[in-house]
Protein backbone atom coordinates (compact mmCIF):
# COMPACT_ATOMS: atom_id res chain seq x y z
CA UNK A 1 0.00 0.00 0.00
CA UNK A 2 1.29 3.38 -0.91
CA UNK A 3 0.64 6.21 1.53
CA UNK A 4 -0.58 9.51 0.23
CA UNK A 5 0.80 12.62 1.85
CA UNK A 6 -2.55 13.18 3.57
CA UNK A 7 -2.66 9.67 5.03
CA UNK A 8 0.93 9.89 6.23
CA UNK A 9 0.16 13.12 8.03
CA UNK A 10 -2.93 11.68 9.65
CA UNK A 11 -0.98 8.65 10.83
CA UNK A 12 1.78 10.70 12.39
CA UNK A 13 -0.77 12.86 14.21
CA UNK A 14 -2.42 9.75 15.57
CA UNK A 15 0.88 8.38 16.77
CA UNK A 16 1.74 11.63 18.56
CA UNK A 17 -1.63 11.71 20.28
CA UNK A 18 -1.15 8.13 21.45
CA UNK A 19 2.32 8.90 22.74
CA UNK A 20 1.03 11.90 24.68
CA UNK A 21 -1.90 9.97 26.14
CA UNK A 22 0.41 7.09 26.98
CA UNK A 23 2.66 9.17 29.25
CA UNK A 24 0.62 9.04 32.48
CA UNK A 25 0.23 5.28 32.34
CA UNK A 26 3.86 4.47 31.57
CA UNK A 27 5.27 6.71 34.29
CA UNK A 28 5.49 5.70 37.91
CA UNK A 29 3.29 8.41 39.41
CA UNK A 30 3.10 8.78 43.12
CA UNK A 31 -0.24 7.59 44.37
CA UNK A 32 -2.37 7.64 47.44
CA UNK A 33 -0.36 4.78 48.96
CA UNK A 34 2.95 6.61 48.59
CA UNK A 35 1.33 9.73 50.05
CA UNK A 36 -0.04 7.82 53.02
CA UNK A 37 3.39 6.32 53.59
CA UNK A 38 4.95 9.79 53.50
CA UNK A 39 2.35 11.04 56.01
CA UNK A 40 3.12 8.10 58.35
CA UNK A 41 6.86 8.78 58.09
CA UNK A 42 6.26 12.42 58.93
CA UNK A 43 3.89 11.84 61.87
CA UNK A 44 5.61 8.74 63.21
CA UNK A 45 2.43 6.67 62.85
CA UNK A 46 -0.09 9.04 64.44
CA UNK A 47 -3.31 9.48 62.48
CA UNK A 48 -3.91 13.13 61.52
CA UNK A 49 -7.10 14.85 62.68
CA UNK A 50 -9.00 17.54 60.83
CA UNK A 51 -9.02 21.13 62.06
CA UNK A 52 -6.62 23.86 63.18
CA UNK A 53 -4.77 23.70 59.87
CA UNK A 54 -5.93 25.58 56.78
CA UNK A 55 -4.54 24.89 53.35
CA UNK A 56 -5.16 27.59 50.76
CA UNK A 57 -4.81 26.55 47.16
CA UNK A 58 -6.48 27.67 43.94
CA UNK A 59 -9.39 25.51 42.81
CA UNK A 60 -8.13 25.65 39.25
CA UNK A 61 -4.46 26.18 38.46
CA UNK A 62 -3.92 27.16 34.84
CA UNK A 63 -0.18 26.59 34.99
CA UNK A 64 1.01 23.59 37.00
CA UNK A 65 4.52 25.01 37.07
CA UNK A 66 3.71 27.63 39.69
CA UNK A 67 0.74 26.96 41.91
CA UNK A 68 0.56 29.30 44.90
CA UNK A 69 -0.05 27.40 48.13
CA UNK A 70 -0.57 28.88 51.58
CA UNK A 71 -0.80 27.01 54.82
CA UNK A 72 -1.61 28.30 58.27
CA UNK A 73 -2.05 26.56 61.60
CA UNK A 74 -3.83 27.94 64.66
CA UNK A 75 -1.40 27.93 67.53
CA UNK A 76 -0.29 30.29 70.30
CA UNK A 77 3.34 29.72 69.14
CA UNK A 78 4.57 30.10 72.72
CA UNK A 79 7.61 28.48 74.31
CA UNK A 80 6.13 25.02 74.84
CA UNK A 81 3.04 25.04 72.61
CA UNK A 82 3.90 25.66 68.98
CA UNK A 83 3.78 24.10 65.54
CA UNK A 84 6.96 22.18 64.88
CA UNK A 85 6.62 21.47 61.21
CA UNK A 86 4.18 21.34 58.34
CA UNK A 87 4.71 19.11 55.33
CA UNK A 88 3.10 19.55 51.91
CA UNK A 89 2.40 16.50 49.77
CA UNK A 90 0.98 16.13 46.26
CA UNK A 91 -0.45 12.68 45.52
CA UNK A 92 -0.36 12.95 41.72
CA UNK A 93 3.27 14.02 41.29
CA UNK A 94 6.09 11.59 40.43
CA UNK A 95 7.13 11.96 44.08
CA UNK A 96 4.61 13.08 46.71
CA UNK A 97 7.05 15.21 48.74
CA UNK A 98 6.79 18.94 48.02
CA UNK A 99 8.17 20.91 50.94
CA UNK A 100 8.44 20.75 54.72
CA UNK A 101 8.33 23.93 56.77
CA UNK A 102 9.90 24.06 60.23
CA UNK A 103 8.66 26.68 62.65
CA UNK A 104 9.88 27.91 66.02
CA UNK A 105 8.21 30.11 68.65
CA UNK A 106 10.17 32.98 67.02
CA UNK A 107 8.08 32.51 63.87
CA UNK A 108 5.22 34.28 65.64
CA UNK A 109 2.60 32.51 63.55
CA UNK A 110 2.65 29.18 61.76
CA UNK A 111 1.91 30.49 58.29
CA UNK A 112 3.86 30.04 55.10
CA UNK A 113 3.31 30.60 51.40
CA UNK A 114 5.23 29.12 48.50
CA UNK A 115 4.76 28.14 44.87
CA UNK A 116 4.75 24.51 43.83
CA UNK A 117 4.68 22.30 40.74
CA UNK A 118 1.73 20.02 40.09
CA UNK A 119 1.94 17.45 37.29
CA UNK A 120 -1.82 17.01 36.90
CA UNK A 121 -5.14 17.49 38.69
CA UNK A 122 -4.64 16.06 42.16
CA UNK A 123 -5.00 16.39 45.92
CA UNK A 124 -2.59 18.56 47.85
CA UNK A 125 -2.24 17.51 51.49
CA UNK A 126 -0.81 19.57 54.34
CA UNK A 127 0.05 17.85 57.62
CA UNK A 128 1.03 19.78 60.74
CA UNK A 129 2.94 18.38 63.68
CA UNK A 130 2.57 20.20 67.01
CA UNK A 131 5.19 20.35 69.74
CA UNK A 132 2.99 18.10 71.91
CA UNK A 133 2.83 15.42 69.21
CA UNK A 134 -0.71 16.14 67.94
CA UNK A 135 -1.13 15.92 64.18
CA UNK A 136 -3.60 17.79 61.97
CA UNK A 137 -4.16 17.72 58.25
CA UNK A 138 -6.09 19.42 55.46
CA UNK A 139 -6.56 18.40 51.83
CA UNK A 140 -7.47 20.43 48.75
CA UNK A 141 -8.18 19.22 45.23
CA UNK A 142 -6.39 21.39 42.67
CA UNK A 143 -7.43 21.15 39.03
CA UNK A 144 -4.44 21.62 36.77
CA UNK A 145 -4.85 22.74 33.15
CA UNK A 146 -1.19 22.46 32.06
CA UNK A 147 0.96 20.03 34.02
CA UNK A 148 4.19 21.23 35.52
CA UNK A 149 6.72 18.42 35.55
CA UNK A 150 8.35 18.98 32.20
CA UNK A 151 6.72 15.84 30.75
CA UNK B 1 23.07 29.92 34.52
CA UNK B 2 23.82 33.10 36.37
CA UNK B 3 24.58 32.90 40.06
CA UNK B 4 21.32 32.64 41.99
CA UNK B 5 20.36 36.07 43.26
CA UNK B 6 18.32 36.34 46.47
CA UNK B 7 15.67 39.01 46.86
CA UNK B 8 14.23 39.79 50.28
CA UNK B 9 11.50 41.96 51.67
CA UNK B 10 11.60 42.72 55.39
CA UNK B 11 10.19 45.85 57.01
CA UNK B 12 13.01 48.11 58.25
CA UNK B 13 11.18 49.05 61.44
CA UNK B 14 8.85 47.20 63.78
CA UNK B 15 7.28 47.57 67.19
CA UNK B 16 8.50 45.30 70.01
CA UNK B 17 6.73 41.96 69.84
CA UNK B 18 5.30 42.66 66.39
CA UNK B 19 4.85 39.76 63.99
CA UNK B 20 6.36 40.86 60.68
CA UNK B 21 5.91 39.22 57.29
CA UNK B 22 9.04 38.27 55.39
CA UNK B 23 9.09 37.53 51.67
CA UNK B 24 12.03 35.85 49.99
CA UNK B 25 12.76 34.75 46.46
CA UNK B 26 15.89 33.37 44.86
CA UNK B 27 16.50 32.98 41.15
CA UNK B 28 17.15 29.29 40.56
CA UNK B 29 15.94 26.94 37.84
CA UNK B 30 15.07 24.08 40.30
CA UNK B 31 15.84 21.39 37.70
CA UNK B 32 13.58 18.56 38.83
CA UNK B 33 15.48 15.56 37.45
CA UNK B 34 12.28 14.47 35.66
CA UNK B 35 12.94 16.31 32.42
CA UNK B 36 14.83 14.91 29.45
CA UNK B 37 17.09 16.73 27.01
CA UNK B 38 16.83 16.57 23.20
CA UNK B 39 18.64 13.21 23.07
CA UNK B 40 16.24 11.73 25.59
CA UNK B 41 18.76 11.61 28.42
CA UNK B 42 17.46 12.70 31.80
CA UNK B 43 18.71 16.13 32.92
CA UNK B 44 20.30 15.66 36.36
CA UNK B 45 18.47 17.09 39.34
CA UNK B 46 19.75 20.42 40.65
CA UNK B 47 17.56 22.16 43.18
CA UNK B 48 17.79 24.25 46.29
CA UNK B 49 17.14 21.62 48.95
CA UNK B 50 17.16 23.69 52.11
CA UNK B 51 16.27 27.22 53.13
CA UNK B 52 16.81 28.66 56.59
CA UNK B 53 16.10 31.97 58.26
CA UNK B 54 17.66 32.98 61.57
CA UNK B 55 17.33 36.12 63.67
CA UNK B 56 20.40 37.10 65.71
CA UNK B 57 21.54 33.49 65.35
CA UNK B 58 18.25 31.97 66.58
CA UNK B 59 16.30 29.77 64.12
CA UNK B 60 13.05 31.39 62.94
CA UNK B 61 11.92 29.36 59.95
CA UNK B 62 13.37 26.71 57.70
CA UNK B 63 12.17 24.58 54.85
CA UNK B 64 13.21 21.32 53.18
CA UNK B 65 12.50 21.50 49.47
CA UNK B 66 11.67 18.72 47.04
CA UNK B 67 11.79 19.03 43.23
CA UNK B 68 8.07 19.88 43.32
CA UNK B 69 8.85 23.43 44.45
CA UNK B 70 8.62 25.84 41.51
CA UNK B 71 11.58 27.48 39.83
CA UNK B 72 12.74 30.64 41.60
CA UNK B 73 11.56 29.34 44.99
CA UNK B 74 9.45 31.90 46.82
CA UNK B 75 8.65 31.87 50.52
CA UNK B 76 6.47 34.07 52.63
CA UNK B 77 6.49 33.56 56.38
CA UNK B 78 6.38 35.53 59.62
CA UNK B 79 8.73 36.34 62.46
CA UNK B 80 8.15 37.80 65.90
CA UNK B 81 10.69 40.51 66.69
CA UNK B 82 11.46 41.42 70.30
CA UNK B 83 14.68 43.38 69.67
CA UNK B 84 16.66 45.03 66.89
CA UNK B 85 18.83 42.66 64.97
CA UNK B 86 19.70 40.94 61.75
CA UNK B 87 17.84 38.31 59.76
CA UNK B 88 20.11 35.88 57.98
CA UNK B 89 18.84 33.83 55.07
CA UNK B 90 20.64 30.81 53.64
CA UNK B 91 19.82 28.65 50.63
CA UNK B 92 21.62 25.32 50.11
CA UNK B 93 22.06 24.02 46.57
CA UNK B 94 22.24 20.33 45.57
CA UNK B 95 25.86 20.88 44.48
CA UNK B 96 26.77 22.01 48.01
CA UNK B 97 27.06 25.73 47.35
CA UNK B 98 25.19 28.09 49.63
CA UNK B 99 23.73 31.50 48.90
CA UNK B 100 23.02 33.92 51.69
CA UNK B 101 21.59 37.33 52.43
CA UNK B 102 21.18 39.56 55.48
CA UNK B 103 18.61 42.13 56.46
CA UNK B 104 18.54 44.45 59.46
CA UNK B 105 15.45 45.40 61.39
CA UNK B 106 15.12 48.13 64.03
CA UNK B 107 12.71 47.78 66.93
CA UNK B 108 11.35 51.09 68.11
Amino acid sequence: MKLTRRQALALSFGATTLAVLGVPTTRAWANTEATEKAIKEFTGGAAPEAGRITLDAPEIAENGNTVPISVSVESPMSGDDYVQSVTLLADGNPNPAVATFHFTPLSGTATATTRIRLAKTQNVVAVAKMSNGAVFSDTKLVKVTIGGCGG
Amino acid sequence: MATPKPRIKVPSKAAKGEVVTIKTLISHEMESGQRKDKEGKPIPRKIINKFTCTFNGQPVFSCDLAPAVSANPYFEFTAKVMESGTFEFTWVDDDGSTYSAKNKITVQ
